[in-house]
């Protein structure tokens, strides 16, 4: 996936993968049922809205806590084309990119976008732009060895194609 | 420029004279670890490769201890999911329920993790080893899959903060206190992609379950990982308990930190976590209002070992908890189990009206083993408090001591250990 386009869900500071999929839900791998559980700590209305092509937007130390990769796929699976952060938490970090979900640090657009914007983002660029307000924001571009891992849609098949 | 001492540690590992902050490498790694919960998942990840082996079978260490024994049929089928692919492969290090505790405890415990060791862990606690000066850190299935494969993870070599530990603990305070503090201090992103490297004269005065819970606690303050240096205690720790051979790294003199900190042990009060942020410290006496409690844990991989259950049984020993309270209690492995019973801390726990678990995750992580109900707090020795974190989401976890949940346990209130 080169570009993601969508509606903006908002979310603040410190969001942990607690709240992202209880550990309630964690006697399952199974990705759709995953989906029907997210974020529904703090925001029940998350797998209603949600539509496909979503973008995500949070404040600091998104993904923040347990290390269960569970969270990334349950966003994922939600549907959400990207994540937005001003920063991430370093395991939730590895995870998106080992799994394949897209993640772009910025810290002004995690700041400005608004809940209900919409977004562009081109991932070769990292350009961020929000279509609602017209402003552009530069995300961090990926290093290129976490950029083949992304392009190879995984660690696994990464590795597999080494 | 000099390294720090994880620095050198991923150096040796990566096949490298020297490597600097934010550089990519690929190492070598000496366990791979993984639990009930994040195993399955990368087990799946697993069948995705293209050839069906593992790197090197008796360094894999498969301990199913969330949700075990089995907590329903879901859990169960995680299980077994585990139980056949440690059979499959013959995997030397898997822990059935009789022989498993909390992961964090039970290999350190078991001589599986030493000093320059390069471990990753499918989960986030896995830091926890840095206590021995190992290089240790979580990751999720995906890395714990490769690695398992490969015998290799990706990391980004990280930067340090450095605390220099000083002076000697006051009655009451330990370990917990001591990374509670410095949550409170830096916040629950502080540490965020770094490494927390603890020195100074103060670490002689910390017991190695100190030095467990602290290491243990540092990705709630975002750390990569957390690391002591190896001293007699360590050396004794890991002789006892180890044949493998163990290798000392030592920070450089010139190594850089992006902050440096003096800890000063003999400052430090009992220190909790309200909810529910792990940063969220608060000390005795900024508490102003009474906290009325319905639940107390003692147990976890941050708090479940020997040092803990004795501070625990100092306050209840010959009490009874408050009315209406529920106290349970988790020793974190079987051998920490056994020696409680005999040194009669578990007939002190079951006289003072507390239970007594076998080892599990459980409560920690609102699994099972004491879930809470809309409106309830719990004191809790485990390491987060987030929304939901034990249970519903309008519950409450205070985090704190072995000491502070003991006294609590004994008023029903959050308690101050000095005052019971």
């Amino acid at each position: 996936m080169k570009e993601a386009k969508g509606k903006v869900i908002k979310y603040g500071d410190n969001v942990d993968t607690d709240v992202i999929i209880p550990a309630r839900y964690l006697n399952t791998t199974d990705h759709a049922e995953l989906a029907s559980h997210c974020m529904e700590d703090i925001d029940p209305e998350f797998k209603n809205k949600v539509h496909t092509g979503d973008i995500m937007v949070a404040n600091k130390n998104f993904g923040c806590g347990s290390s269960r990769e569970h969270a990334p796929i349950a966003i994922k699976a939600s549907g959400i084309s990207c994540v937005i952060a001003e920063t991430f938490a370093r395991i939730f970090y590895r995870n998106s990119i080992n799994i394949g979900l897209p993640i772009i640090e910025c810290a002004e657009a995690a700041k400005e976008i608004r809940d209900g914007d919409e977004v562009e983002i081109n991932f070769d660029t990292g350009l961020i732009k929000d279509v609602t307000t017209g402003k552009s924001y530069q995300g961090e571009a990926f290093p290129a060895f976490m950029q083949k891992i992304i392009d190879a849609e995984g660690l696994i098949n990464y590795i597999n194609q080494k | 420029m000099g390294m720090t001492m994880t620095q050198k540690i991923l150096a040796a590992h990566a096949g490298l004279p020297e490597v600097h902050a934010g550089q990519l490498i690929e190492a070598d790694l000496d366990l791979v670890l993984g639990n009930d919960i994040t195993s399955p998942v990368a087990i799946k990840e697993m069948q995705k490769f293209s050839r069906d082996s593992v790197f090197d079978r008796h360094k894999i260490a498969l301990v199913p201890d969330h949700f075990v024994p089995n907590k329903d049929i879901k859990s169960a089928e995680n299980c077994k999911c585990v139980r056949e692919f440690a059979c499959r492969h013959e995997i030397t290090n898997y822990f059935e329920v009789g022989e498993m505790g909390i992961e964090h405890a039970l290999l350190p415990e078991k001589g599986l993790t030493v000093a320059g060791d390069v471990i990753i862990g499918a989960d986030s606690h896995t830091c926890t080893y840095g206590a021995l000066g190992a290089f240790s850190t979580g990751v999720g299935s995906t890395d714990m899959a490769a690695g398992m494969a490969t015998g290799k993870a990706w990391f980004k070599v990280p930067s340090a903060i450095k605390f220099n530990i000083v002076g000697k603990k006051a009655p009451f305070i330990s370990g917990k206190d001591v990374i509670l503090h410095i949550i409170g201090m830096i916040g629950v992103d502080g540490a965020l992609y770094q490494s927390m490297e603890f020195t100074g004269p103060g670490i002689a005065e910390l017991t190695m379950d100190d030095r467990f819970t602290i290491a243990n606690m540092a990705i709630e303050a975002g750390g990569k990982n957390g690391i002591f240096p190896v001293d007699e205690l360590a050396e004794l720790y890991m002789k006892e308990h180890s044949n493998r051979p163990y290798v000392i790294y030592e920070a450089d003199a010139d190594a850089e930190y992006t902050a440096e900190y003096t800890i000063d042990l003999g400052a430090i009060k009992p220190t909790v976590a309200f909810p529910h942020l792990p940063e969220n410290t608060h000390t005795f006496d900024e508490i102003k209002e009474p906290i009325k409690i319905d639940q107390v844990v003692i147990g976890s991989c941050t708090n479940g070992r020997l040092d803990d259950l004795r501070i625990a049984a100092e306050f209840l020993q010959g009490k009874h908890v408050a009315k209406g309270i529920r106290v349970i209690i988790i020793p974190a492995t079987q051998a920490i189990y056994m020696q409680a019973m005999e040194e009669g801390l578990l007939k002190t726990f079951i006289q003072a009206g507390a239970i007594v678990s076998t080892p599990t995750c459980g409560p920690c992580l609102g699994g099972y083993m004491g879930v809470l109900a809309q409106g309830e707090r719990c004191v809790s020795t485990t390491n987060r408090n987030f929304v939901g974190r034990m249970g519903h989401v309008d519950s409450e976890i205070y985090l704190a001591s072995p000491a502070v949940a003991a006294a609590s346990a004994l008023t029903g209130y959050l308690t101050d250990p000095a005052t019971v």
